[in-house]
Formats: C-alpha cells, sequence, structure tokens
C-alpha cells in the first residue's frame, strides 16, 4: 500500500474501525448467549468488509486523479457487473445478460448524461463514480425486479396469454397487462423512496455534504436531484429490459416460450 | 357468420367498452395489411358432413381424393419435446363442415396436436394445409383468427362479457358493433349479459362466453378442447348442442378434443383415435370406438 494514503486520519479510522468491529463481535458473543452460531461468519464478513472498502478507497484514491474517459471506463465496468448480477435471476431467459446491461446502460447512461449537460454534476471522476454507482445500482434493482415480476406473472398467466393469442392477438398484446404490472413493480420502491424523503430518511449524500459544509438548503436540494434521478433511470432500465424481454418470450411465430419448469410441454 | 365477414363493417365506439389494459395496447399496435384483410371468400359450404367420402377406417385418412373438400390437411405433423414424442407422424385429412372428435386415452397427445393445429406450438416435423396452403405461410395471427380455438379452462380476461367478446376483432382493428354482441350471446344462449363482469359467472356460462367470444372472430374452423370436462351433465349437453347448431347453421368445420366416448358419439360423425401420439385410427365414430 503506497506509504502516502497512510496519514493520522487513516490511523484514526483504523482505530475507530477497530471499535466498530469489537462492538460488532459484542453482538455476536450475544447472539452466541440465545444458541446463535454466527461468529466465525460475522468475523469472516467484517474483515473482509474493512480489506475490501480500504482496497477501494485505495483505488478511488489513484483513480481520484482520472478525468471523464477515467469515469466513463468505471462506470461502464460498474454497468457490466450490474448487468452480470441482475441476469443471474433469469438463467432461462436467452440473451438475459445482453439485455440486463443494455437496460442498465441506457437507463443510467441517459440520466447521467443529462446531470452533466444540466451541470448537476462535473464530469470529474471524483463525482461521476460516487454519483453514477447510486443511480448504476438502482437501475439494477428496477432492471431484475421488473425482469422478475415479468416472468413470474406470464408463467401465472399462461392460459390467459394463449387465450389471447388464440384469438389472433399480437405477441406484445397478449402480455400487456402483465408489461404494464412489471414496470410499476420495477419503479414502485423509487417511488416510495421519493415520497419518503426528508420525512422517513435522510440520504447519506445530503448527510454527507452537510458534514462538509455544504448548505443544508443546497444540500437537500441536491439530494433531492439525485433521487429523481434514480426514479429517471430505474424507470428507463426497468422499462427497456421488460420491452426487450417480452421479445425473447415469445418464438417467432409468436407461440410462448416461457412456462412454469412443472409445465413444460 | 361467413357472410357477415363479407359485408360493411359497422363502428359504434360505445357498443364495445374496451378490456383494461390488453385493449389498450391492441389499439397501439400497427395492424398488417394481412390482419386487416377480408378473409378470403370461401367456397359454399355444405350443411352437414359431405357425403360420398369413405372413411378410412383404422387407417390413416388418405382415401380423400377431393382436394376440395380439405379444410385442414394434416401431413406428417410431429411433435418432440426434450426427447419425448408428444404427436408422432400424424396424418389425416380435416374435412370442410364435418365435427371431428379426437379420443385416446391420458397422455395420448390430443392436447398437442389439436394445439398444434393452432399453431400454438410449433410442429417439429411435418405441417399442415389450410385450404391447400402450408399453415407456416400464413401469418399466425391470421391464422388464429380463421382457425379458432375454445380451450379446456375459458381463461376470460378481466372485465365485461362484452369486452371479452370485442377483444378478437379489436385484434384487427374492428370495433364490434354492439347488435353483433348481441346476436352472439343470443347464439350461446346468454341474451343480455353484455355489461356482466366475467367474475360473476359460472362455469357453463364461462366456457358459452369463450365459445362466443371464438365465434366473434367468424373462423372457419373451431378447435375444442375438451371444453365440458369441468361442466355438469345439464351444461355438457348445452354446450354440445351449441356446437352441433353452430356447425349446423354456419358450416364451421369443428374439431373436439373429449375424453368422452359418449360424447364423441352423440355430436362427430367421424372421430381419431390417438395413443401415444400415434394415429391409430379414423373414419366412423361408432366402428371406431368399438374398436378400440
Amino acid at each position: 500500500m503506497p506509504t502516502e494514503f497512510i496519514d493520522d486520519q487513516v490511523m484514526r479510522a483504523l482505530v475507530q474501525a477497530g471499535g466498530a468491529i469489537l462492538l460488532c463481535l459484542g453482538v455476536v458473543a450475544l447472539c452466541r448467549h440465545y444458541g446463535l452460531r454466527i461468529g466465525r461468519e460475522a468475523s469472516v464478513s467484517l474483515v473482509r468488509g474493512l480489506i475490501q472498502m480500504a482496497l477501494v478507497g485505495v483505488l478511488l484514491g489513484l483513480l481520484l486523479t482520472g478525468g471523464a474517459l477515467v469515469a466513463g471506463l468505471i462506470l461502464a465496468g460498474m454497468v457490466a457487473a450490474a448487468g452480470w448480477t441482475a441476469a443471474r435471476r433469469l438463467p432461462e431467459i436467452e440473451g438475459a445478460l445482453a439485455i440486463s446491461v443494455l437496460a442498465i446502460g441506457v437507463g443510467a447512461g441517459t440520466v447521467i448524461l443529462f446531470m452533466i449537460a444540466i451541470r448537476a454534476v462535473e464530469p470529474h471522476v471524483s463525482i461521476l463514480v460516487p454519483v453514477g454507482s447510486m443511480i448504476i445500482a438502482n437501475s439494477m434493482n428496477a432492471c431484475a425486479q421488473g425482469m422478475e415480476r415479468f416472468k413470474s406473472d406470464v408463467t401465472a398467466h399462461v392460459g390467459q396469454v394463449e387465450a389471447a393469442l388464440s384469438l389472433g392477438a399480437a405477441a406484445p398484446a397478449s402480455v400487456s397487462p402483465f408489461v404494464q404490472s412489471a414496470v410499476y413493480a420495477s419503479l414502485l420502491p423509487r417511488l416510495d423512496m421519493l415520497k419518503s424523503l426528508g420525512l422517513v430518511w435522510i440520504p447519506g449524500v445530503m448527510a454527507g455534504m452537510m458534514v462538509s459544509g455544504a448548505s443544508p438548503l443546497y444540500a437537500g436540494i441536491f439530494q433531492f436531484i439525485i433521487v429523481a434521478m434514480i426514479l429517471a433511470a430505474s424507470g428507463i432500465s426497468g422499462t427497456v429490459a421488460i420491452v426487450l424481454m417480452r421479445g425473447r418470450v415469445f418464438s417467432p411465430a409468436a407461440q410462448l416460450l416461457l412456462r412454469p419448469a412443472a409445465k413444460a410441454p | 357468420m361467413r357472410q357477415a365477414s363479407q359485408t360493411p363493417r359497422k363502428t359504434d365506439p360505445e357498443a364495445t367498452p374496451t378490456l383494461p389494459a390488453y385493449n389498450e395496447w391492441a389499439e397501439g399496435m400497427p395492424t398488417t395489411p394481412e390482419s386487416t384483410a377480408a378473409t378470403p371468400a370461401s367456397p359454399p359450404v355444405p350443411p352437414h358432413v359431405p357425403q360420398g367420402v369413405a372413411d378410412a377406417g383404422a387407417s390413416i385418412d388418405l382415401d380423400v381424393h377431393d382436394l376440395d373438400i380439405r379444410e385442414l390437411d394434416v401431413r406428417d405433423l410431429s411433435r418432440r419435446v426434450s426427447g419425448r414424442t408428444l404427436v408422432d407422424r400424424v396424418t389425416v385429412a380435416i374435412r370442410q363442415g364435418e365435427i371431428l372428435a379426437i379420443v385416446g386415452p391420458s397422455g395420448a397427445g390430443k392436447s398437442s396436436f389439436i394445439r398444434l393445429l393452432n399453431r400454438l406450438d410449433e410442429p417439429t416435423g411435418g405441417t399442415v394445409l389450410f385450404k391447400r396452403q402450408d399453415y407456416r405461410q400464413i401469418d399466425p395471427r391470421v391464422l388464429r383468427q380463421r382457425v379458432g380455438m375454445v380451450l379446456q379452462t375459458p381463461f376470460l380476461f378481466p372485465g365485461t362479457v362484452a369486452a371479452n367478446l370485442a377483444f378478437g376483432p379489436a385484434q384487427r382493428g374492428r370495433t364490434l358493433p354492439a347488435d353483433e354482441i348481441a346476436a352472439l350471446l343470443a347464439k350461446v344462449e346468454l341474451p343480455g349479459y353484455e355489461p356482466r363482469d366475467v367474475s360473476t359467472l359460472s362455469g357453463g356460462e364461462a366456457q358459452r362466453v369463450s365459445l362466443a367470444r371464438s365465434l366473434a372472430n367468424q373462423p372457419e374452423v373451431l378447435l375444442l378442447d375438451e371444453p365440458t370436462s369441468a361442466l355438469d351433465e345439464e351444461n355438457v349437453r348445452g354446450i354440445e348442442q351449441l356446437i352441433m347448431t353452430i356447425n349446423r347453421t354456419s358450416g364451421t368445420t369443428c374439431v373436439i378434443v373429449t375424453h368422452n366416448r359418449e360424447q364423441a358419439l352423440r355430436i362427430a360423425p367421424r372421430t381419431l383415435y390417438l395413443d401415444a401420439g400415434r394415429l391409430v385410427a379414423v373414419g366412423n365414430t361408432r366402428e371406431v370406438l368399438d374398436a378400440h
């Protein structure tokens, strides 16, 4: 580890982290008292978490000097990882990885570019990466939730879909109610987040800005922008993912391919 | 019914309440030239099963020489999924205007076979000629409108009875007028049921609505997959009467899957017997059933 990263502040943080670990180990001991043995799992997780976050800190410290190109590459890597995570839930859908990566990329990319265009964020790696990661993470969740909901709705209503097809409906029309419910399901957590903003929770970005000395009013408005952009990115990603997935659940002859596992012919 | 398809189409937006979600999408869907084109004029339909055509008995039905009376010409039709054969090289000619029963033991491939006729599933071998045209060359939407299907479970869409009846024509951009909805409901003996919510219907009523919903597309062939299996005896007889009336008055070719041998005897002059996906016999219903 380069020595320039270890200063008094870091040493103080390490001592504080040690205190946090001790408190957690106290909780582990309490759990053990009640017969719940999570000591090994908790210890490994705590050490792993500290090492991971220290490495991320070092990596970001090295990258902080980078420009928009470096930020773009980091965000692209995050999109790929998010797409892979979302696609793992749908192994039965051919091309799920491509769908997820494209949907998250379009949603998060559109919103990040928009935020740069309105100067809500500076095109600098130290800003783009943390803000972009929040947007990508939420796009990933919206994408996964929407696709999961669409799959479960269609497999639960195979008869209804096939009844529509047998009456001459186009494939998209036969699943239209389930597209709507899936898009709504993908947006619902973000809508609730927007509704409860400031009432139930004060997000980390706002708290961090205030700790850094920013005006509370400015921090509040900026936080609203972030949450609104998260909603927009989630809406785009969820919709794109579901519409692309809709095309994969039918054959070219408009035959429903997605079936419950037990009922597959 | 067929004449109605050639008359100018009326539009009455208030006559057909839209189905939530389904019809909202349908309105936004582009309608292909094929899907909006009028069904080609059909030759005059005999009021009963064509005479002078020998039944094949317990062999494949290849002795129907007159191609004009073959509505569906099934040729070596097969479907194999995950190494399991569901339908095994079935060849049979389904005649225009007839009622053909498909019987066989459970797991014989009856439903798999009828789904292939509607192309809800794709054959892995062989094909079907519909009016002498390979059905793979017909837009599936148009094929399914012309070769309608009534499923074992009605699967009505949430909403009113009228909205369900209007669904099929709406897929082709046509608004079904109120008088046609009323006529369809009268045909299935449910007059005045237009505003009823489908959730309030009994099993027999729901199956009648399902039948009327298929008829709203003015199909030339009606495929029925065990439409009475979940009904009581009174409703079974009612649906059978309806099928025979539709066949007699409209000349609609009907293919009905049934596990009920008595039902096949009551309504179908000709029967196809399947076992393990293979066609075992086709011919006069009494003779086929007596032999198996």
